[in-house]
């Protein structure tokens, strides 16, 4: 239970961690808020010969809004910070809703937003955020910066489209659209729990409140976080109404193929994320009405 | 591979503490046997149980998932800074004692650092709140009820002091 040797150095800026992990690869992992990595480590389900820690680059963390809307989130910034910044609570419900279900107030004091989507664990909300929310993740390493969509970056279990030489640096939110209400919801064992299942729904609906557009992203029920957009075809042009709802969840529930756990089997999972995406939908249809 | 190790300085319960460390000593195995502050429980080692919880920079942490070296520079609280220099307890260990708040007692050092650091940021806590608060700490003496109250009657006490 104590992790194996490692050579520890604290980067002195983002370029010099850039070219640590240039040089040493998948030899090296970055030390973000640890909050993943060190258990791993102390399991030594990780063995990592070099630890970069990152937490002296304040340039990596807080929140900042462009010009268009667009909020950008540093990837060293803390889960605690945002749940303490009312702004962007207002402005990204979704993370209001979810920052809560994440682990406890201490491990949230320590965890970063780009340690959590680097971790790409499935049963994490942050991932299904980043799907339904169409985020673009900034990826950087010595040699240069590109951005992929969040749909793309995920890849499978604990995978994602990091290069050894590469560090996750930022996400990116295009700025909301027209009346948009968005709600998250998950069903866990106990607080703080991996979830059984989890739902992202997010609604814009048009003068006359019927749906113009439904983002619907799952977590927890399969190997990386699950854009279930496409089951919401029936609800485009639809006021909100019970039926019609339940038909998108029916849709949800026909397109997941979640893998069971200790907590859950298969077919309890599916049901779950019915339920929730029912009650998800709902609740984003109602705050889209009240939305300016 | 030779342990590789480092100078750190850092300051514990207010006192600073300058000690060389091997890279990959816990933060929680670094209080108990470098600094002999064994009121900082090890329970799980991967940050479920919240036995190991200090203040970091003021701040609850899980001292299992943090290195020592990584402490270079801040400030902690552990347990062992809660009662007065006289001895007398804090209002928070006072309450787990006069309300049977612990039996094992195992615990209780992580949910008094939890606590402590939670009722400065909400003094008048619901009963709710204080079981969220708590539900990163597992006891598995007490059911946790006679913990809320005594977080309930520590808020109390905490408000009225001067």
């Amino acid at each position: 239970m104590k992790p194996a040797p490692f050579r520890y150095i604290a980067a002195s800026s983002v370029d010099h961690a850039l070219a640590l992990k240039a040089e040493h690869g998948d030899e090296a992992r970055f030390l973000a808020g640890g909050q993943s990595l060190i258990p791993a480590m102390n399991f030594r389900l990780a063995r990592p010969s070099v630890l970069i820690d990152i937490n002296g680059l304040g340039e990596l963390a807080g929140v900042e809004r462009s010009e268009s809307g667009e909020i950008r989130i540093g990837a060293l910034t803390r889960y605690h910070s945002l749940e303490r910044d009312s702004r962007f609570l207002t402005d990204c419900p979704l993370f209001a809703d979810a920052l809560p279900h994440i682990a406890h107030p201490q491990i949230r004091n320590r965890g970063t937003i780009g340690g959590n989507l680097s971790h790409a664990d499935p049963a994490s909300e942050l991932p299904a955020i980043a799907v339904g929310m169409q985020a673009r993740m900034r990826i950087r390493s010595a040699i240069g910066e590109r951005e992929v969509p969040a749909s793309e970056f995920f890849q499978g279990l604990l995978t994602t489209d990091i290069q050894n030489d590469e560090m996750l640096v930022e996400i990116a939110f295009p700025p909301p659209t027209g009346r948009t209400g968005a709600c998250f919801m998950e069903v866990a064992r106990r607080r703080g729990d991996f979830a059984l299942a989890g739902v992202a729904a997010i609604v814009t609906i048009d003068a006359e409140g019927r749906c113009s557009q439904l983002r619907l992203a799952l977590c927890g029920v399969g190997d990386r976080a699950v854009d279930a957009s496409a089951a919401a075809a029936s609800l485009i042009g639809q006021p909100c109404a019970g039926e019609v709802i339940e038909t998108v969840a029916a849709e949800v529930q026909g397109m997941i193929d979640p893998p069971g756990n200790v907590h859950a089997s298969p077919d309890y999972q599916r049901h779950i994320a019915g339920v929730l995406a029912q009650r998800a939908i709902s609740a984003a249809f109602s705050r889209a009405g009240h939305a300016a | 591979m030779q342990p590789e190790r480092h100078d750190i300085e850092l300051s514990v319960n207010g006192t600073t503490c300058r000690r060389t460390v091997e890279s990959r000593i816990l933060l929680s195995d670094f209080l108990r046997h470098d600094l002999g502050l064994a009121g900082t429980h090890v329970g799980c080692e991967h940050g479920a149980c919240g036995a190991c919880t200090i203040l970091f920079d003021g701040a609850p942490i899980r001292s299992c998932l943090m290195l020592a070296v990584q402490a270079n520079g801040h400030e902690l609280s552990t347990v062992e800074g809660l009662a007065g220099n006289d001895g007398e307890l804090h209002p928070i260990q006072q309450a787990m004692h006069d309300h049977h708040g612990l039996q094992c007692g195992y615990c209780t050092p992580g949910i008094l650092m939890t606590m402590t650091a939670y009722l400065k940021q909400n003094p008048q806590p619901s009963e709710h709140e204080v079981r969220e608060a708590l539900s990163g700490n597992l006891c598995r003496c007490t059911g946790y009820q006679n913990v809320v109250d005594a977080m309930l009657a520590a808020a109390q006490t905490l408000r009225a002091a001067p």
